[in-house]
């Protein structure tokens, strides 16, 4: 099992490009939620020129909507959603500075081949296990899209947020390179 | 006649839908420490660890195992010689659900109108609601969060009489393959053979609520059950996607008779989080 690395958001191309598919890492710092309907939204604002509630420059989006928050806890359960739902707004959000994506499955070929042009990685966090990931977020606050509830845009503050390097900036891809080293 | 009031199905519906939740299954609970032996993979083996203590959180602090709450689908049998009394049947399942999502600090996770408005409704109805008139006088309920990831990669296909059980087998093993790591492996996979279209589907459903890894007590669908599970454990798709010997934990497949012409077979995918919980009144 290789050793986890910690990084720390925003991130910059520097940091993006030492980050290899397959490297397991602990992010901390702030990270931003959004979902399907705060991706369209997102393109109908850059469509009408005007400004996204939130400066994507070095920031990482969280595809997630999650759990209504406890009494005593930091935040509900949250963990990812499927990604290739935002893949068609995706580039875009990269041409404007947007570094890290964390969800899980498959991207296609224009997230991946913008990925590599614009220098961004694609972190897998585990399905499924939103009460584990729920412990590594110390802050959440609903910063844009209130009337959305569970797809609203969160702002999270988190502490070594365990995740996987699945597509790195250089385009080498988890999900293509592992199954068939134990596919029988 | 057994007369039952509205209000101990809604309470009974809620608190199913609590449990299903925050606990998973002590006989899913087992598969999956098996796999977490059998797994072979470093990254498999830490995602499958990282499943089974996100359980014990979950149960630990009833908080959701996973924050897709899912859809609220309800299975009831209702024994023919209950009375219904004071309400409304299909409200009093909507109020349990309603009452579960808004306090046990469920996801609301559904839209109105599936194509223009997609307006989320808030309180996670309308339910699903499956009824069965049976003989007896009790009613049965059984209750599944379902969520997206999974059953978005579900599939149907209306094959031909002569395809025969090897198109089958491979129609299952090849939508397993093909969506890869998107419905959170290792997954639970449903099969429904025979009926209508819909009710092909409606079976697959119910089939992954079965006590896991059980087989079908016909020897030919148990043989097939095996078959498909070792394929697609072939497929090296593993845990969350990564690689790996684990792909499903269990396969089930339910039949029913169906039309001469016709033999249709559906597939209903649900992820590692297989929450179900039954009941009786």
């Amino acid at each position: 099992m290789k050793e986890e690395i910690k990084i720390t958001t925003p991130l910059d191309e520097e940091k993006v490009i030492q980050l290899k598919a397959g490297d397991l890492v602990k992010i901390s710092g702030h990270i931003y939620s959004a979902r399907d309907v705060a991706h369209k939204r997102f393109f109908e604002l850059i469509e009408k020129g005007k400004k996204l509630p939130i400066d994507l420059k070095g920031q990482i989006i969280f595809y997630a909507g999650p759990t209504p928050t406890k009494p005593g806890h930091s935040c509900g359960s949250v963990g990812p959603t499927t990604s290739y739902r935002m893949d068609p707004y995706t580039p875009e959000l990269l041409e404007r500075g947007l570094k890290g994506m964390i969800g899980k499955g498959f991207r296609s070929k224009e997230v991946i081949d913008s990925m590599k042009k614009n220098k961004a990685v694609y972190f897998a966090a585990v399905g499924g296990v939103a009460a584990l990931i729920a412990r590594s977020v110390k802050k959440s606050e609903v910063i844009a899209y209130e009337d959305l509830g569970a797809e609203a845009i969160y702002k999270f503050y988190v502490e070594d947020f365990p995740a996987i390097v699945v597509v790195d900036s250089a385009g080498n891809n988890l999900y293509e390179t592992e199954p068939p080293k134990y596919a029988k | 006649m057994n007369k039952i009031k509205s209000i101990k199905i809604k309470d009974k519906v809620k608190e199913l839908f609590f449990k299903a939740n925050y606990h998973i299954n002590q006989d899913l609970m087992k598969l999956l420490q098996q796999a977490q032996k059998k797994e072979t993979s470093p990254i498999g083996k830490h995602v499958l660890q990282m499943i089974i203590e996100n359980s014990k959180i979950a149960s630990r602090e009833e908080v959701p195992i996973c924050q897709d709450t899912g859809l609220a689908v309800v299975f009831v049998e209702v024994g023919q010689e209950v009375h219904l009394v004071d309400g409304d049947f299909r409200e009093a399942i909507n109020r349990g659900v309603r009452e579960a999502y808004q306090e046990g600090y469920l996801r609301k996770s559904v839209v109105d109108d599936p194509v223009f408005e997609r307006k989320n409704t808030k309180t996670n109805t309308p339910a699903i609601i499956y009824t069965d008139i049976v003989p007896g006088d009790k009613i049965k309920l059984l209750v599944m969060p379902k969520g997206f990831g999974s059953e978005n990669m579900s599939a149907i296909a209306m094959l031909k009489p002569a395809d025969g059980p090897e198109v089958i087998v491979n129609f299952v093993v090849g939508t397993v393959k093909n969506s890869g790591p998107n419905p959170c492996p290792p997954t639970i996979i449903g099969v429904g053979v025979g009926g209508t279209a819909d009710r092909a589907m409606l079976i697959a459903e119910k089939a992954i609520t079965r006590k896991m890894g059980e087989h079908n007590k016909h020897e030919k669908y148990a043989a097939m059950e095996k078959e498909i599970l070792e394929k697609i454990n072939n497929l090296g798709i593993g845990p969350a996607g990564l690689g790996g010997n684990i792909t499903s934990l269990a396969v089930h497949i339910d039949y029913l008779p169906t039309h001469i012409a016709g033999m249709p077979v559906a597939v209903n995918v649900c992820c590692h989080a297989a929450r179900h919980a039954e009941g009786i009144l």
